[in-house]
């Protein structure tokens, strides 16, 4: 597959994503630098738009973002401050949801490393304690629609092919 | 267990290709350890240990029958863990496709500056 993205929970309160883009850093780096450039792409599900994406990057400095929802007006607000700004290569700041449902904040640090006009980018989500990581998959569990026994079924079957001798 | 813990416990285990081939085995119904065992070029307390890895991350139980004690597949644990991953990699999915476009759009811009 091109450019997938892996996400693998690491150690005890760790959440980490990797994925590569066709772009060098810096563009990546402005990608999510610069709010009328954040706005285009940081959406989230169908459907939702980003009236509020307010970034003032520098260390100490503080950002706010609000998505909507167009069908309702229903609104998902979140913000937090920049820790560490190193451009174009890593970018670390605090995040909290207005309505957080885990406790404290989490801690991301995005990585960006470039290899030939590609950009390698490893985010990862560092939550206050292993019960908040906790809370957010449970959450997610919980969200989640029709469970997905038929594709797994087919990973199962496929790899039940290669494997036995 | 921790659900954290045994999300873990379940993305460890399934991690092994064997372990993998014997959920798979086990979906189309119960089976002994020496059935298990069978189609694998693998002794018996080799199989034992990664039924142990599956058992403990609740990925599979032992059945009642004093002689055989027969391992069923416990689905529910096994969809909890996709489904939540699956959720995910889609919203993010979803993000970083539509940064590719962008990505595309300002390379094109660099190489023509207006």
């Amino acid at each position: 597959m091109k450019n997938a993205l892996k996400i693998t929970p690491s150690g005890d309160r760790d959440l980490v994503m990797t994925r590569d883009f066709d772009a060098p850093c810096k563009l990546v780096y402005d990608a999510h630098t610069k709010p009328e450039l954040v706005k285009r792409w940081l959406l989230g599900p169908p459907g939702w738009s980003m009236p509020v994406c307010e970034m003032d990057v520098r260390a100490g400095g503080t950002y706010r973002w609000v998505w909507k929802k167009d069908t309702d007006g229903s609104t998902m607000g979140m913000g937090g401050v920049y820790r560490e700004v190193k451009a174009p290569e890593r970018l670390v700041s605090t995040e909290k949801f207005d309505e957080a449902w885990y406790p404290g904040e989490s801690l991301n640090t995005l990585v960006l490393v470039e290899n030939g006009g590609r950009t390698t980018l490893t985010q990862t989500m560092r939550y206050e304690s292993a019960a908040a990581r906790e809370a957010v998959i449970k959450s997610g569990m919980e969200q989640g629609v029709a469970a997905s026994y038929d594709r797994l079924e087919a990973v199962l079957a496929s790899t039940a092919n290669v494997t036995p001798r | 267990m921790q659900a954290t813990h045994r999300l873990d416990a379940i993305f460890s285990a399934l991690a092994d290709p064997t372990r993998r081939a014997i959920l798979a085995r086990l979906a189309s119904g119960q089976a002994s350890v020496n059935e298990l065992a069978q189609p694998f070029a693998m002794s018996q307390p080799a199989i034992s240990k990664h039924l142990k890895v599956l058992e403990r991350a609740g990925l599979i139980s032992r059945g009642r029958e004093a002689q055989r004690r027969p391992r069923r597949l416990e689905a529910k644990r096994l969809a909890e863990a996709d489904k939540w991953l699956e959720r995910y990699r889609q919203l993010w999915e979803g993000n970083y496709q539509r940064l590719d476009t962008l990505l595309d759009e300002l390379k094109a811009k660099e190489r023509k500056p207006q």
